[in-house]
C-alpha cells in the first residue's frame, strides 16, 4: 500500500498540451475521484499513473518510488477499464490468474486468491467457468474487479468503470466499490465524468478541466465553497444558478440583472461594491419569503412536480436568462405566477466576472 | 432478429441468383462433371476416339511411381508455402501495428506484391536466382554456397516455395493486421499491468485472439498452394529437375496437355479435387473446434 504523489505532472502530444502541470498528493488509503468533462485530460492523467502514457514533464511517485520511467508491470497497480478489458479466450477463473501466472506464484497460492476475490465478489464456482461473453455487464464488470484485487497492489486505478451499466446498476456497482475501497483500504484513484459519482465515491474530488486542476477538495468542500465558476457549475445537480450581477455601492447587497437585488452578509464584500460579478444561486437554497427587504420575483415558466421535490424554472424581471429553483414537497404552483425568492446571505456565492474565481471577503 | 426478404414475384429471386448459379454451373459444376467422366474413360491423343476402362485410370496412378512421388512433393509444398507465407505475414502484420509513422506508406508497400500476377512473380524471383544472371545467386555465390536450382531438386523447391509464398504474404498481412486492429487496444493495456511483457502478451492474448483469422488463412493458404501456384511452377521449374517441383495440379497439366492422357489427368484432377474438399472438411471438423470465436 502506497500514497501517490504527482508533481508538476504535464503531457504533451507534439505541441499540444493537454495536461497543463497538475500537482496532487493522494494519502495511503484515500480514495481520489478525477471528474471533469469529457476531453479535461482525465483519463490521460489516469493512464499516465498507470504507465499508459508516457509522462512529459514532471513527476509521477508511488510510495517512495519515482515511477515516470517504470513499466505498468512494474508500478505495482491495478486498473479497471471503461470497457472492462476481460480477456475473451479465457474463463472468468483465468482471467483473474492471469496477473498471478506470470508473477510465478504457486498453483495453490493463486487458487486461494481468486477463490478469495471471488467470494468478496459473490461470483460463485459455475461463474468462474465461464468465458465474459457469457456473462451479463454486472458480471464483467465484477470480474474485471476481481482481477484488480487479487493482484493485491497498492493502488487501484479506475477508468469510468461504470459507464457501460445501466442506471439502476451503475448505483448498485457504485455501492459496491465504496464499501470494497473501504474495506481493502487500498488507496484509488477513480475517473468520472458523472458529479454524483464523484460526490459519492470520493473522499477527495479534483475537479479537471481543459487539462487544469480547478479544486481539490472533499465533496462537500466543493459543494460549498467552489473556487472558481466552473467548479460551481459542475458540482451539485440541477446546476447551480449562474447569473450576471452587481454587487451594490454599499456592499451589502447584489443587484441581479433583472432589477432585483438580494442582502449579503453585512460588511463582507464592502471591498468589492461596485463590482460586476457573478452571482451563484444553488436551486436547492431558494425560499419563498415575505419579507421584502431580499426579495427577487421569479416569473415562472415552467414546473415540475418530482414528488419529493418541485423544481420551478422561471426568470428574474426583464432578464431572459432561465433559471432553476428547488422547492420541498409538493407546491400548487402554475406557469406565469410570481413568486418571491430570497436565498440567505451566506448561502449567496459570488465569483469575479473576469477571472471566474470565487471572490472571498 | 433475423431479417427477411419478401418477394412478390416468385421468378425475380431466381433472377436474382441466376448470374452466380451460371457462372457457378459453368465454370465449375459442368468442368467437375466432365472430369469425373473423363476420368473412367481412355482417349486416344488425336481425340478420335474413347473407350469406357472402368477405373483403370486411378488403378495406373497409384501404381506409377512417378505420381505417388507428386503426391509427396505436393504435401511438403503447400506445406511450405502456407507456413511461410503466414508466419512472415503475421511477422510483419505485428511489426505493422505498431508503426505510427508513414503506417500507409509502409501498408500499401506490403500490399503490392499482390498485385503481381504469379507468371510474373515466378519470373522475377527466377532472375534473381538465375545461376548465371541472378543477384541473388551471384551474393550465394560469394557466400560460399553453390546455387543452382536447375540441377538441384531441393534447391528449386526452395525457389518455387519462397516466389509463391511471397505473392501470398500480402493477403494474409492484409487479414494479420485487420484482425489485430480489431483487438481492443484495452486488452493489451490490462496484460501489460498484469505484468506480461510484449512477446507473452503477444502470444497468451493477441495470438489466441487471431485463430479465427489464422484458421481462414490457413485453408486459403493451402488451397492456393495447391492450384493457384501452376503458374509459378510453370514460369519457374516447369516441374523439373526432374520432377523435383512435379506438384499435382502441374502434373495434371502436363500429363493431360503435353503428354495427351487425357483419362489419366481428368482422374488425377478428380483425386486433386477429393484430396482439397478432404482438407477443407478436415480443417473445419478438426481444427475450427480449438478456434475462438
Amino acid at each position: 500500500m502506497a500514497g501517490i504523489n504527482l508533481r508538476g505532472v504535464v503531457k504533451a502530444y507534439g505541441k499540444t498540451q493537454v495536461i497543463h502541470g497538475v500537482d496532487c498528493t493522494i494519502a495511503d488509503g484515500e480514495f481520489l475521484v478525477i471528474v471533469g468533462p469529457s476531453g479535461c485530460g482525465k483519463s490521460t492523467l489516469l493512464r499516465m499513473i498507470a504507465g499508459l502514457e508516457i509522462i512529459t514533464d514532471g513527476e509521477i511517485s508511488i510510495g517512495d518510488r519515482v515511477v515516470n520511467d517504470l513499466e505498468p508491470a512494474e508500478r505495482d497497480i491495478a486498473m479497471v477499464f471503461q470497457n472492462y478489458a476481460l480477456y475473451p479466450h479465457m474463463t472468468v477463473y483465468n482471467n483473474m490468474a492471469y496477473g498471478l501466472k506470470i508473477r510465478g506464484l504457486a498453483k495453490a497460492d493463486i487458487d486461494t486468491r481468486v477463490r478469495k476475490a471471488a467470494e468478496i465478489l459473490a461470483l460463485d464456482d459455475d461463474l468462474l467457468r465461464r468465458t465474459p461473453r457469457q456473462l451479463s455487464g454486472g458480471q464483467r464488470q465484477r470480474v474485471a474487479m476481481g482481477r484488480a484485487i487479487v493482484r493485491q497492489p497498492s493502488a487501484f486505478l479506475f477508468d469510468e468503470p461504470l459507464s457501460n451499466l445501466d442506471a439502476k446498476l451503475r448505483v448498485q456497482m457504485r455501492l459496491e466499490i465504496k464499501k470494497l475501497q473501504q474495506n481493502l483500504g487500498i488507496t484509488s484513484v477513480y475517473v468520472t465524468h458523472d458529479q454524483v459519482e464523484a460526490m459519492t465515491l470520493g473522499h477527495r474530488l479534483m475537479v479537471l478541466n481543459g487539462g487544469v486542476v480547478e479544486q481539490i477538495g472533499a465533496p462537500i468542500e466543493l459543494y460549498e465553497h467552489p473556487a472558481t465558476l466552473f467548479v460551481a457549475g459542475f458540482i451539485g445537480s440541477p446546476a447551480m444558478n449562474l447569473l450576471p450581477a452587481r454587487i451594490g455601492d454599499g456592499g451589502d447587497r447584489v443587484e441581479l440583472s433583472g432589477g432585483d437585488s438580494l442582502a449579503l452578509p453585512p460588511g463582507r464584500f464592502a471591498a468589492h461594491a461596485g463590482q460586476t460579478v457573478t452571482a451563484g444561486l444553488r436551486p436547492e437554497h431558494f425560499e419563498i419569503v415575505t419579507d421584502d427587504q431580499s426579495v427577487a420575483r421569479l416569473a415562472v415558466d415552467v414546473v415540475e412536480q418530482l414528488g419529493a421535490d418541485t423544481l420551478v424554472h422561471g426568470h428574474f424581471g426583464n432578464d431572459r436568462g432561465s433559471l432553476t429553483v428547488r422547492l420541498n414537497g409538493t407546491q400548487n404552483l402554475q406557469a406565469r405566477q410570481v413568486l418571491p425568492m430570497s436565498v440567505r446571505p451566506e448561502l449567496i456565492h459570488l465569483f469575479d466576472a473576469d477571472s471566474g474565481r470565487r471572490l472571498e471577503s | 432478429m433475423e431479417k427477411r426478404v419478401v418477394f412478390r414475384n416468385p421468378v425475380l429471386p431466381y433472377l436474382l441468383l441466376a448470374p452466380q448459379l451460371i457462372v457457378t454451373l459453368v465454370f465449375f459444376i459442368w468442368p467437375a462433371f466432365q472430369a469425373l467422366k473423363q476420368s473412367v474413360l481412355l482417349e486416344d491423343p488425336f481425340g478420335l476416339r474413347s473407350r469406357f476402362v472402368w477405373l483403370e485410370n486411378f488403378e495406373y496412378l497409384f501404381a506409377n511411381a512417378q505420381y505417388l512421388d507428386s503426391l509427396s512433393i505436393t504435401a511438403v509444398f503447400s506445406v511450405s508455402v502456407a507456413a511461410l507465407a503466414l508466419s512472415v505475414a503475421l511477422y510483419l502484420a505485428v511489426q505493422a501495428d505498431r508503426v505510427v509513422k508513414a503506417a500507409a506508406v509502409y501498408k500499401t508497400l506490403l500490399i503490392w506484391p499482390y498485385a503481381v500476377a504469379p507468371a510474373v512473380a515466378g519470373i522475377l524471383w527466377l532472375l534473381m536466382f538465375n545461376p548465371t544472371l541472378g543477384i541473388l545467386a551471384y551474393a550465394l555465390r560469394s557466400l560460399g554456397y553453390d546455387w543452382n536450382h536447375q540441377v538441384n531438386g531441393d534447391q528449386a523447391m526452395v525457389l518455387v516455395v519462397v516466389a509463391a509464398a511471397w505473392k501470398q504474404i500480402s493477403y494474409n498481412f492484409l487479414f494479420f493486421l485487420a484482425g489485430m486492429q480489431a483487438i481492443p487496444r484495452s486488452l493489451i493495456e490490462a496484460a501489460a499491468i498484469d505484468g506480461a511483457g510484449p512477446a507473452r502478451r503477444f502470444w497468451t492474448i493477441v495470438f489466441p485472439l487471431l485463430t479465427p483469422t489464422t484458421f481462414f488463412l490457413l485453408v486459403i493458404n493451402i488451397v492456393y498452394a495447391f492450384f493457384d501456384t501452376f503458374g509459378i511452377i510453370h514460369a519457374v521449374t516447369q516441374g523439373g529437375p526432374a520432377g523435383a517441383t512435379n506438384i499435382l495440379v502441374y502434373k495434371v497439366f502436363n500429363d493431360g496437355f503435353i503428354g495427351l492422357d487425357l483419362g489419366g489427368s481428368a482422374a488425377q484432377s478428380v483425386i486433386l479435387m477429393a484430396i482439397v474438399i478432404g482438407l477443407t472438411v478436415i480443417q473445419f471438423r478438426f481444427i475450427e473446434r480449438k478456434v475462438h470465436y
